[in-house]
């Protein structure tokens, strides 16, 4: 992390002063810098789900989450949770990931919260940025 | 087909839609009193065949081969022939060309192919054409001109770069959406082929074109896109009738411009989104298509199927054949001057289904 150091003024020494008396980091403040960070540690995960949307989740049949869905098209991630017809209950997401992974990749369902599912979802996600929620559509 | 036929063929054709299944066997009524030049073929494409190991393929993509192959075999009377329209395998191995050829074989009547980019870029066409035969091609049949051109060429550079393995190379362009491939092309060498092969046609004989990759640009991400599209287009320009039948899209499309009809086929694999809903990037879907139905994953086969194209006096009506959902047809109208859907294409006639976002 990049940190400017700037020489002691009066006003500075009594900030730093102020800040000994102070917790160490301030809850709601955040950087320039840490901003960037969480948008680069998301976008690490972004990518790897950019990878096993595309073959990398190894299963044995090989066919992969992009063979159907190029660019994560037709995925709609804005309408969840919804009432997924054919489940006849209302699911997120995650849920019809699986049933995708458990049908035509003929492979095991993943837990919502493996990193691998987190990873999916975000490439889905980001695919579709900027799109209006619209819970519920079909 | 005179008018009173052809009514009659519409209406027995919605009849029999309307009772669902396989409606073939009623065509018979419709094509019997038919003029000598009208005549029918299938046309089956996109089966992306996969191997597993061994003697294991993925059965999804076997089943929608057999399925259209079994259908096909119902049509009623006999299609002329078949046409397959490329993307016979996945990753272009021997193993996969040879199994789709073997469920093929299953077909009554003769069947010409069309080269997919899943079919070449593993040995550039070697064991597709050692198995097939030559990948642009043309011949006459029953007054109808029918040229079939290899469209997914692309730039040598990107061909022969230095990969690691064909497979690699294989792989790149398989991936319908990398952003590390590279646009589909007739090219040069073949469009001049084209141009003679074209120079002793009557301007009045009737043309189909056959390729994989629609000769119309709709969206470059995907390759639902032919580079050159225009200079092939120009090149069918002084024809009076002209359609073209392409592949790859995996989805009903179909346009007209100038001269000159378009129709995409169904794959018997899976079906694809329409660009459109790749919201990050524009792209320019035919106004004229109305879209095929959202399809139902819960139902393996639906969004999926084939076609069998009737032919009379030149014009293409083309009869999609949709498993789990309805059939759609879409025909050349006379007084407009395009395909229409018969069913659909007025816009208060559409239906949820058809909303794609």
């Amino acid at each position: 992390m990049n940190r400017i150091y700037y020489p002691l003024t009066q006003a500075a020494l009594a900030a730093l002063l102020l800040s000994m008396l102070a917790p160490a980091a301030l809850a709601d403040r955040f950087t320039e810098a840490d901003l960037e960070r969480w948008a680069q540690e998301y976008m690490a995960v972004v990518d790897r789900g950019e990878k096993l949307f595309h073959g990398g989740l190894e299963n044995e049949n090989t066919v992969s989450c992009d063979q159907c869905h190029p660019d994560a098209a037709n995925t709609h991630p804005e309408t969840y949770p919804k009432f997924q017809q054919q489940l006849g209950k209302v699911a997120v997401l995650g849920e019809m990931v699986n049933w995708c992974i458990e049908n035509p990749l003929e492979s095991d369902p993943l837990a919502l919260d493996d990193p691998r599912m987190v990873a999916l979802q975000a490439y889905i996600h980001e695919q579709r940025r900027l799109v209006p929620l619209v819970p519920g559509k079909h | 087909m005179s008018q009173m036929n052809r009514r009659r063929f519409l209406r027995t054709g919605g009849a029999v839609l309307a009772a669902g299944s396989l409606p073939f066997s009623l065509v018979e009524l419709a094509f019997g009193q038919s003029g000598p030049e009208d005549f029918t073929f299938a046309f089956i494409s996109d089966s992306h065949i996969t191997h597993i190991k061994g003697d294991r393929f993925v059965r999804n993509w076997d089943r929608g081969m057999i399925q259209a192959v079994a259908e096909a075999n119902l049509l009623s009377p006999r299609p002329d022939f078949i046409f397959y329209g490329g993307d016979i395998a996945q990753l272009g191995t021997p193993e996969e060309i040879d199994h789709g050829l073997e469920i093929l074989s299953g077909l009554r009547g003769d069947v010409h192919h069309v080269m997919g980019e899943h079919d070449y870029y593993l040995d550039l066409g070697e064991h597709w054409r050692k198995r097939i035969g030559p990948d642009h091609y043309s011949f006459d049949h029953k007054g109808v001109h029918f040229v079939v051109l290899n469209s997914i060429l692309t730039w040598d550079e990107w061909t022969h770069r230095k990969w690691d393995t064909p497979m690699q190379r294989m792989k790149e362009m398989a991936r319908l959406d990398n952003p590390d491939g590279s646009p589909f092309m007739v090219g040069d060498s073949q469009r001049e082929w084209l141009r003679k092969d074209l120079s002793n046609i009557s301007k009045s004989t009737p043309i189909v074109v056959m390729s994989h990759s629609p000769l119309q640009k709709i969206y470059r991400g995907w390759n639902f896109w032919t580079e050159d599209a225009e200079q092939v287009q120009e090149l069918l320009k002084p024809f009076d009738k002209v359609t073209v039948l392409y592949g790859h899209v995996h989805q009903i499309q179909y346009n007209q411009i100038g001269n000159i009809s378009f129709h995409a086929a169904m794959a018997t694999a899976w079906p694809w989104p329409y660009p459109k809903t790749f919201v990050q990037e524009a792209s320019h879907l035919p106004k004229l298509t109305v879209e095929m139905n959202r399809a139902d994953p819960f139902f393996e086969r639906d969004g999926t199927g084939w076609q069998f194209i009737n032919m009379h006096t030149g014009d293409v009506d083309v009869h999609y054949a949709l498993p789990d959902n309805e059939n759609r047809v879409v025909a050349f109208n006379e007084q407009q001057d395009q395909p229409v859907d018969t069913l659909y294409q007025e816009e208060s006639n559409r239906i949820p289904p058809q909303d794609h976002y």
